[in-house]
This record gives C-alpha cells, sequence and structure tokens, in this order.
C-alpha cells in the first residue's frame, strides 16, 4: 500500500502528513517536560534555605556535553541540508558525526557523571548537633557572610559497611573541600572545576546524624529531580540515536534511490526531534549545573 | 471543501516548495553561524553563573533569560519555525498555552492564596 503524502502536501493541511505528525508529538513532549521542570520550581521554591545544593555536578563536563548536543544539531540539519541538495555522501558523514556526538553523550552521563554520583556520600547532622561539627560546616562564618547554614557533611565514605552494621558507631568520611575547609570565603560559592574529596578525614558519630545516603536520586529533591530529568532526557537522547542510526544504514539508501525527497523529510522529521531534545537541555544545563 | 483550504493561496498544493535545492545551499552558512552563536552563548551562560547579580533569583533570571534567547534561535532557524505553514503555529500556540498554564498552577500552588 502506497502512504499518501510523504512527499507532496496534504490539500487540507498544506503540508506533508509526518510533519504535522511531528509537532502533534512534540506538543505533546512540552507538557511532558514542562510537568518535570513545573515540578522541579515547585521543589526550589519551596526547598529550606541551604539546603538546595550547589555546584555538585561537574560544570566542565557538562559545558562539554552541552557544546557536544549543539554541534550534533548543527550536523543534523546539515545532513537534511546535503540530502536536499542530493550529495548522499556528505549526508553520511554529517549523519556518522551526529551518531558519534549522540553516542559520546550518553557515555559521558551514563559512565562518568552518574556512577560518581553514586559513590559520593553526605551525611545530614541533627539540628542539636550542628555545633559539634562546626570545623566541618562552618556555620559561624556563614552567619556573618549573612549566608544560609550548612547542615550536610559530605564526600568519600570510607567505611561503607557502617551503613549497614548495627554495631558501628561511626563513619569515616574523606571529606569534600567544602568541608575539609568550611570557613575558606572561596567556599562560598560553587566551584567550577570538579574538586575531589581531600584525605582529610571526619569520623562522624552515627548517632549524631540525621540520614546519611549518596548523591542519588533519594538524596534530595534537587538530585530526585537531577536524575528524573537527566534519565528522560538521555532517554530520548537514545531514542534519537537509534533512530539516526536506521537512517544512516544501507536500507536508507535504497530508499534514497527511490524517493529522496522521501528521506529527507525522514531526516528533517527526525532533525526536529533531535533540536527539540536539545532545546531541553538548554534549560536543563544551567538549571542543574550552574544555578 | 472546508476552511483551511479556502485561506491557502489560489494555486494550492503547487506552491514552490521553499527548501529547494538552490535555497537550502543559502541556508547552510546560516546553520553554522548559529551553531557558533549558541556554543557562544554557552561559554557566557557557564560565565555570567559565576558573576553575583545580588540574589539568587537575578542569576536565575539571567541565566533563564540566555538559555530563551538559545531556545528561540534553535526553534526558529534549526526547526524552521521561521517559516512555516499556518497550521504549526496554530499547534503551537495551544501548545504554549497549555504549558503556560501548567507554570500558573505550579505559581498557584506556591503563592497559596486560600490559606495564607
Amino acid at each position: 500500500m502506497e502512504i499518501p503524502y510523504t512527499v507532496t502536501a496534504r490539500p487540507d493541511t498544506g503540508l506533508w502528513n509526518a510533519k504535522v505528525g511531528i509537532w502533534l508529538f512534540l506538543a505533546s513532549e512540552v507538557m511532558l517536560f514542562g510537568g518535570l521542570f513545573s515540578a522541579y520550581v515547585f521543589l526550589r521554591l519551596d526547598a529550606d534555605p541551604g539546603l538546595w545544593p550547589h555546584g555538585l555536578l561537574n560544570v566542565p563536563v557538562g559545558t562539554m556535553n552541552t557544546a557536544i548536543l549543539i554541534a550534533s544539531s548543527v550536523t543534523v540539519v546539515l545532513a537534511w541540508a546535503a540530502l536536499k541538495m542530493r550529495r548522499y555522501r556528505a549526508y553520511w558523514w554529517y549523519m556518522l558525526i551526529t551518531i558519534l556526538c549522540g553516542v559520546i553523550f550518553l557515555v559521558v552521563k551514563l559512565a562518568y557523571e552518574w556512577p560518581q554520583k553514586f559513590d559520593h556520600f553526605g551525611a545530614f547532622i541533627k539540628p542539636d548537633k550542628l555545633e559539634k561539627y562546626e570545623q566541618y560546616l562552618g556555620n559561624h562564618h556563614l552567619a556573618e557572610r549573612g549566608l544560609p547554614p550548612r547542615s550536610e557533611i559530605s564526600g568519600h565514605l570510607h567505611n561503607k559497611e557502617a551503613l549497614n552494621d548495627p554495631n558501628a558507631k561511626e563513619y569515616e568520611i574523606a571529606l569534600d573541600p567544602v568541608n575539609a575547609d568550611p570557613a575558606n570565603p572561596n567556599m562560598d560559592r560553587p566551584h567550577f572545576l570538579y574538586v575531589p574529596p581531600t584525605d582529610k578525614l571526619a569520623a562522624i558519630e552515627k548517632e549524631d546524624v540525621e540520614r546519611i545516603s549518596s548523591f542519588g536520586p533519594w538524596h534530595s529533591a534537587y538530585f530526585a529531580s537531577y536524575f528524573t530529568i537527566t534519565g528522560l532526557h538521555g532517554a530520548h537522547v537514545l531514542g534519537g540515536v537509534l533512530i539516526f542510526i536506521y537512517m544512516w544504514l544501507p536500507v536508507s539508501k535504497r530508499l534514497y534511490r527511490q524517493n529522496p525527497e522521501h528521506l529527507a523529510n525522514r531526516v528533517e522529521v527526525a532533525g526536529l526531534f533531535w533540536h527539540f531534545v536539545d532545546l531541553v537541555w538548554i534549560f536543563v544545563f544551567p538549571l542543574f549545573y550552574l544555578l | 471543501m472546508n476552511e483551511t483550504e479556502e485561506m491557502m493561496p489560489a494555486d494550492g498544493h503547487a506552491v514552490p516548495d521553499d527548501h529547494a535545492a538552490h535555497n537550502v545551499a543559502k541556508h547552510v552558512r546560516k546553520y553554522l553561524l548559529v551553531g557558533a552563536t549558541l556554543i557562544t552563548f554557552t561559554a557566557i551562560t557557564v560565565f555570567l553563573s559565576y558573576v553575583n547579580f545580588g540574589t539568587m533569583k537575578a542569576n536565575v533570571a539571567v541565566a533563564m533569560l540566555v538559555a530563551t534567547f538559545k531556545a528561540a534561535l534553535v526553534a526558529t532557524i534549526f526547526m524552521h519555525l521561521s517559516n512555516e505553514k499556518r497550521l504549526i503555529y496554530r499547534i503551537l500556540v495551544f501548545t504554549a498555552f497549555f504549558v503556560l498554564g501548567l507554570f500558573f498552577l505550579t505559581y498557584l500552588a506556591w503563592y497559596d492564596p486560600v490559606t495564607r
């Protein structure tokens, strides 16, 4: 059966069908991500002072991933332009670069950024014990500067077995720079470069700790929204990459020989989806990495 | 047949495709330029986030302003919204209406006019 209006415009809409289809789909995607972003706004505005973390993500790596995604948006539109000009060779190369950019983005996210968080721990100190750990929290210094207080001591947890061992009395944490030197004014604002935990060890008594967890979605509203939104976004990147691979494989060359305009339209539609994914990231990056 | 068709130009679907090959070639430079602008503005956002604009709210506002500008570039140039058929804009008007409504609900929940 011949599918109608793949290249010619349908008289009543003035568009080929897939174009209408993708925009309706993107409209629903706007609502999907809109719901999650409004949840983010809600959680953030309601967070107690000082309890919305800053500077926990690796800004240079995030910036690099942003640039990679933008570059792939450029190459996918160039791939489409190449098809329009009937230059299949150029199309093939631009598509390959797009696919590689998508793969690099996912690898950085899944193999580097996420695992690092799951291996990082934070202990929230009970409100009446904060003074005891002043040397790690620096709340006197923060109060002097009119900044919200800290209640979390974070870093690399040396004795992970203490998490489940009822006989263990304390946690040994190799401190993050901010807790190693909390009264240093340089620690008031987040660091640009990721700084690994220091060698300085802190012993924190279990009974002084309200709760302790890794930097997974269960850590805070911040990480819950971070993992939900970047996870859904990552799933979209994966979907885009799979579609692009299909359009790049020899099977699509057959379509090109039969009807190059049909392939060009497919690429345009997939490209529209890809640009939307890029567009979402343009908001994700400053909200989670920078602010 | 229906009102949409009546609003079409007299020559209907015979309207020349504005993405014809010679037109596309002209656009390639523009796409590269937009890509470079987007990457430049990414760097600008990163830089601005380390400038203290007084309050966190001010910093968020500045960053969202830059992000909105970048998003507008992607939508108008890469997604061809600067030159699209009427039906697409109609779809997007509804989308904008509902997504703004959604954010307005969030605002209401936060502002809480009933109990406050």
